[in-house]
């Protein structure tokens, strides 16, 4: 099977399965319900304007055949008598029908696709916004593929739901409700017999609802893996280039591709099953009614004319239930899609930002927007897997304005204290303060205000270089955003960009070298202007001139500020005021760098004469 | 002078056609993936015909019954009719049901065919083809266009057809039944076809225009996505949530437009019909009052009549389906018909036992679209187990050059030679098996860290693995929670930077190549660790031939000789010791960092 094959080459990870127990699916729907119930809400007035608008269309377009009648019985014997007037009289209020018909159905069309596109303009904005708002581990859980897919495939397969005709289901109400009515009043026991009909019709619905439900639920969860797979092989093309990955990779896409076929081909097949069945139930009852009526007839309990119509409007009575299934079925789709949306909304972000900062200070005052920067880690204990904890019961102050170096061997978790001061994660016990506030208490425009991160991997957006400096602080005016690029060296390189600080960076900053990314990410935090900086490994990948002229900025920028650097070179230390060593998730040495130093069978000397043995 | 006329509008009418088919003319370029269905997709049509024909039968057999046998007062007619009328009725539901399911294995399939042929496609698409292309601008195409067309061909070729025929067979039927009427609706043809035309050059536009919007707005998520951590780090949710708004917006104005358009062309659809019905009730009408026709022959009439109402009606749905996988397939088939610019040639030379002579001769290169070459004229010559270490600044053009030996990127002139073969003679695959690189920032893959290392050498053996393993001191893959076995998440980013960059040299030492490249291997290591690995690639670089992009002195040791690249050439190449005379070469190594600056490095140290 390709399940087991997929599994092998995808390893294993603790992660919660996206599989459905029957319980669940109970939740599952409520929890949809209510999203869609949310979405409608106030779009209800004009939900009910259009679909006034659709009726009164409809029976506009119903009036024409009666309207046709009434010209052969009533018109034409008239316009023998050579009166004309009656039979044009009909032919213009069968124009006008149509006239009528038209604008409204026009105004429908327009009108409900504006909702429609309402719908899911918010609906795109509120998971877009709830992505943002979920914390790191949640991304990392979730995987960027799924996100996008949430995004994308199943934004469009409610959007297609919006396309299916909402007209359709309502003129198919609306049939079969009149329909229905003509029956009864027709023959009451036949129109019965008709009604019965409905039984089975029911039964099959509930059954063909419990299936697809469960289908479109599985074609989510395989197309998100196959966009998975998707972005992420596009994205490292260079690796499965270098390490002709692609046969290996067309294998695995393949199966999953193949294994969302089969899922689609699951929910399609329901409806091949149920949209016939539909018809075979009408179709069985209107040959059933034929034997019955005829007998009554031959009775002599019923006219025949009575028996044609009869059979003739049942028909006008199952092809619009036959028309709602395949709406049905557009629905159900969408409403797999809008339960994982409603899943995304409802899942909690693990790093909750309180809209409001609400602490108070020691002293009893409010955090101003001067920011010290005194920092402290009170007892903090950190995972980011329960069994093995990074840090434990971790404690370090850092006083306001002192530049810090942290050291240590690589998965030390260096990054890990970094991340927890940038609040990336919430520490599982203890607490991360600046300037005595809690970061919990803090919102998340005060926190930055604070502590602002350059991440070991530097990302850029697509766009231009001034662009991606001007995300540490979007309303920096121009001349700000180069005075931060030329802090840090961007300059020499900005002047040989064709277009200058306005050139593009192309996709993910692919059309610049490592270093000038890095640069850039530099400058971005240089504007961003924090009172907690931290700088992991920023620098790593630049040449040591550049790295000197990178520092030598440092010096100015971080005065005034305090600053968490971490790096490998010890060139970097250059600039701190005092070393930190870090050693599974604990602080071994502390000083600054010349105490250090001067400890001699200390780690932070032996790390320190290793490099100087390496410049040599 | 009449024959010139009728060349002239033929002409004029293949003009017409042309520029028609000429839009779809992508979407007829698929018809390839249809073949191996080809008997599936006749059941399907003949099954549709013979549905609307159950469909139309049926009540035509209720009014005879009942007119017939029922008005005659047959008992004994009962049985057979209600047989007649269930079997008709079984018929129809067979026939939709033969029709769906023959639609949910095939159509379904092909849409599968194309999505892998695409993902293929991509596969072997350059380098350079991805630096421009926007992941989500695919991805779109791989899903959204791809499902475009899959509707079509499910559905809107089909009725395309069997409403046509439907259509030509009523108006065939209404010119016989009473010729002067019947032109008359069959005159309604020409504003149908105005209508369609019109309405299928506007709407190509807006859907072009939309598709491309939606690529962009998945490019907006996907980038969206991948900077997550660098959104948090600023607090910037809220930016990117603005600009997503913005093109969301730009989306819905779009999809208003095509809303706006499919309303106004479906509502004159659903007008021309009944406007005709009013002019055939009136001049029917009068012609009956006046004897010009029978009264039975306008009722007939007014009933084939209503049949041509949903033929033409659903040309609506079916012309904007139509449209929208035109514009999906020429999507897809602007991606099918780039041509991967670095292909295998058309006769590969065998590489027979390779001995890894590495040479560029006079090679230059520039990056598609760049006006200045980023590499000229560089000539090197390593030999067989050799190493080179290459040193230069931030921007002068490593990585550039270590991307050529694998051809990542071609070169723009000159050319480089493996064992003596231009490399772009060797087939692809022998080359880069020959070739393993270690990239500057580590590429890994959301699968288990087995997979990640075994990705250039599927055939490792355990006892191989783990050589790679501890030369590059990456033992902490034993501790993870299930081991080797353990999935790295997305791009290794649970893993620290140092772990994630020693998977990356394990992979490619792993794959045994006779020329490794490494690109800055050891810049997230830290001074201990990165001294245990240069002692055990120290080991490996002997028989090996090697490039080595190099910031750090103490790497500069495991090269033979080192070549100091500025702005894109090679100004010198020599020994360590020899260029260590070179100013610019010891500055950018920062060897003489001790000395130069003293208030930086030293100053900390002395003090
Ligand atoms: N997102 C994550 N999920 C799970 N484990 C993680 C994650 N990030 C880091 N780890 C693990 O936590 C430990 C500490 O990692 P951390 O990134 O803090 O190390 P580091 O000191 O920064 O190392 P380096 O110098 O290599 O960057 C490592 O063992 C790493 O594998
Ligand atoms: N895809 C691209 N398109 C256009 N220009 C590019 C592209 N990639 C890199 N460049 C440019 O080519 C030059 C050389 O880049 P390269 O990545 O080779 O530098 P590098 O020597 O590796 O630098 P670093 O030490 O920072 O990694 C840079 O100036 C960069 O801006
Ligand atoms: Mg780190
Ligand atoms: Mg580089």
């Amino acid at each position: 099977m390709t399940t087991t094959s997929v599994e092998q080459w995808r390893g294993v990870a603790a992660e919660t399965q996206d599989e459905v127990a029957a319980s669940l699916s109970l939740l599952l729907r409520r929890r949809t319900r209510r999203l869609l119930a949310d979405l409608l809400a106030p779009h209800k007035r004009a939900v009910w304007i259009y679909t006034v608008a659709i009726v009164v269309s409809v029976v506009a377009s119903m009036a024409i055949p009666a309207l046709v009648g009434i010209g052969i019985d009533r018109g034409i014997p008239a316009a023998r008598r050579g009166d004309d007037v009656p039979l044009v009289v009909v032919a213009a209020l069968i124009a006008g029908c149509a006239v009528l018909q038209a604008v409204l159905y026009r105004t429908f069309v327009l009108g409900t696709g504006r909702i429609g596109q309402r719908i899911l303009l918010e609906l795109r904005q509120r998971v877009f916004r709830h992505f943002q708002r979920l914390s790191l581990a949640f991304h990392e859980r979730y995987t960027s593929g799924r996100m996008i897919s949430r995004l994308t495939s199943d934004m469009d397969t409610i959007s297609a739901m919006l396309d299916a005709g909402l007209d359709t289901l309502v003129t198919a109400v609306l049939s079969i409700v009149t329909v229905g009515t003509v029956l009864l009043v027709l023959d009451w026991p036949l129109g019965l017999v008709s009604l019965a009909s409905f039984v089975p019709l029911l039964w099959l619905s509930r059954w063909y609802q419990r299936r697809s439900t469960a289908a479109y639920r599985r074609t989510r969860e395989a197309i998100a893996l196959v966009i998975v797979h998707f972005t992420e092989s596009l994205r490292g093309i260079r690796a499965v280039q270098a390490f002709r990955r692609e046969p290996r990779n067309n294998q695995i896409f393949g199966d999953l591709n193949e294994d969302y076929r089969r899922t689609t081909t699951t929910s399609f097949q329901l409806l091949t099953v149920y949209w016939p069945g539909i018809r075979f139930i009408g179709n069985l009852t209107t040959a059933a009614i034929l034997l019955m009526g005829g007998l009554r007839v031959i009775n002599g309990d019923m006219k025949v004319g009575v028996l044609a119509s009869f059979v003739l409007y049942l028909r006008r009575f199952f092809e619009p239930i036959a028309d709602v299934s395949q709406f049905y079925d557009s629905f159900q789709g969408a409403a797999a899609a809008l339960e994982k949306l409603a899943g995304v909304l409802d899942e909690e972000p693990s790093v909750p930002m309180p809209p409001q900062t609400m602490d108070r200070l020691p002293d009893g005052g409010w955090p101003t927007d001067e920011w010290q920067g005194a920092v402290e880690f009170r007892g903090v204990t950190f995972g980011y897997r329960d069994a093995a904890p990074v840090l434990r019961e971790f404690d370090l102050e850092v006083p306001a304005g002192q530049t810090v170096a942290l050291l240590g061997k690589t998965g030390a978790g260096k990054s890990t204290i970094a991340r927890l001061l940038a609040r990336f994660y919430d520490p599982v016990s203890g607490e991360v303060l600046v300037d005595g506030v809690a970061l919990r208490s803090l919102a998340e425009p005060e926190l930055r205000r604070a502590v602002a991160m350059v991440t070991q991997e530097s990302f850029l957006f697509t766009g231009s270089v001034a662009e991606n400096i001007a995300f540490g602080r979007p309303e920096a005016s121009r001349d700000e955003i180069e005075a931060a690029g030329r802090a840090v060296g961007l300059d020499a390189v900005v002047r040989r960009l064709p277009n200058g600080w306005d050139s593009a960076v192309g996709k993910n900053g692919a059309k610049l070298s490592a270093g000038q990314r890095q640069l850039i990410a530099l400058a971005r935090a240089v504007l961003a202007d924090p009172a907690v900086l931290i700088l992991d490994e920023a620098s790593s990948s630049l040449d040591a001139p550049t790295e000197r002229l990178v520092q030598r900025a440092l010096r100015t920028v971080l005065a005034g500020r305090t600053a968490l650097i971490i790096a490998h070179r010890l060139s970097t230390v250059g600039i701190a005021d005092r070393v930190l060593v870090v050693d599974d998730g604990r602080i071994v040495e502390d000083g600054t760098p010349a105490q250090l130093l001067a400890a001699d069978d200390g780690e932070y000397a032996a790390l320190h004469r290793q490099w100087l043995e390496s410049l040599a | 002078m009449p024959a010139g006329t009728v060349q002239t509008v033929i002409a004029a009418a293949r003009g017409l056609g042309s520029r028609t088919l000429r839009r779809y003319r992508s979407l007829y370029g698929f018809r390839a993936y249809l073949r191996p269905f080809r008997w599936q997709m006749w059941v399907m049509f003949v099954a549709a015909f013979a549905m609307v024909a159950a469909s139309t039968l049926v009540p035509l057999v209720i009014k005879a019954a009942v007119n017939g046998p029922i008005a005659r007062g047959d008992r004994g007619a009962m049985v057979p009719v209600f047989l007649a009328a269930l079997g008709l009725g079984i018929a129809e539901c067979a026939l939709i049901f033969v029709r769906r399911y023959i639609q949910s294995i095939a159509v379904l399939r092909v849409e599968t065919n194309i999505r892998d042929d695409l993902y293929r496609h991509l596969q072997r698409l350059a380098v350079a083809f991805h630096d421009q292309w926007q992941t989500g601008q695919l991805l779109s195409r791989a899903t959204t266009d791809l499902s475009s067309i899959r509707r079509f061909l499910g559905f809107g070729a089909i009725f395309l057809v069997v409403n046509g025929v439907q259509y030509v067979a009523v108006v065939v039927l209404l010119v016989a039944t009473y010729p002067p009427l019947g032109l008359v609706v069959a005159a309604m043809t020409v504003p149908v076809i105005w209508l369609a035309r019109r309405f299928g050059n506007e709407y190509s536009l807006l859907s072009r225009r939309m598709q491309d919007q939606q690529g962009d707005l998945a490019t907006a998520a996907e980038e969206a996505a991948s900077g997550i951590r660098v959104t948090k780090a600023f607090g910037r949710g809220a930016l990117l949530h603005t600009q997503f708004v913005r093109q969301a917006e730009v989306v819905r104005g779009s999809a208003l437009e095509m809303v706006a358009l499919r309303g106004r062309f479906w509502a004159l659809l659903e007008l021309i019909p009944n406007v005709v019905m009013a002019l055939v009730v009136l001049l029917g009408g009068l012609a009956v009052a006046h004897h010009a026709m029978s009264l039975g022959a306008l009722v007939a009439f007014t009933t084939l009549l209503v049949l041509l109402q949903w033929p033409i009606i659903d040309i609506g749905w079916i012309l904007s389906m139509a449209q929208e996988a035109a514009t999906a397939a020429d999507r897809i088939h602007e991606v099918f018909a780039t041509v991967p610019a670095v292909a295998d040639p058309p006769s590969p030379v065998p590489l027979v036992d390779p001995r890894g002579h590495l040479r560029f001769e006079h090679v230059s290169f520039a990056f598609p679209g760049a006006d200045e070459p980023t590499l000229r004229d560089i000539d090197l010559d390593l030999a067989p187990g050799e190493t080179l270490a290459i040193v230069g600044a931030t921007g002068s053009g490593k990585t550039a050059l270590t991307a050529l030996p694998a051809r990542l990127y071609d070169v723009t002139a000159g050319r480089i030679t493996l064992d003596g073969v231009d490399i772009r003679d060797l087939a692809l695959r022998d080359l880069r098996s020959r070739i393993a690189t270690a990239f500057e920032d580590p590429v890994l893959f959301s699968m288990s860290v087995r997979e990640n290392l075994v990705l250039g050498r599927p055939d490792a053996t355990d006892a191989e693995i783990e050589a790679a393993i501890d030369l590059a001191q990456a033992g902490f893959v034993h501790r993870l929670p299930w081991g080797l076995d353990t999935r790295i998440g997305e791009q290794g980013l649970s893993l620290s930077g140092g772990q994630r960059q020693r998977l990356a040299l394990a992979r490619a030492v792993l794959a045994r190549p006779s020329v490794l490249v490494l690109d800055d291997p050891l810049s997230a290591l830290d001074v201990h660790t990165e001294a245990k690995v240069e002692a055990a690639l120290a080991r490996v670089l002997r028989d090996t031939t090697a490039i080595l992009v190099v910031h750090r002195p103490s790497t500069v040791a495991l090269a033979d000789r080192v070549a100091l690249l500025e702005d894109g050439r090679i100004t010198a190449i020599g020994t360590h010791s020899e260029l260590m005379q070179l100013p610019a070469y010891a500055e950018v190594l920062s060897v003489d960092a001790l000395h130069s600056d003293p208030d930086d490095v030293a100053a900390g140290a002395s003090r």
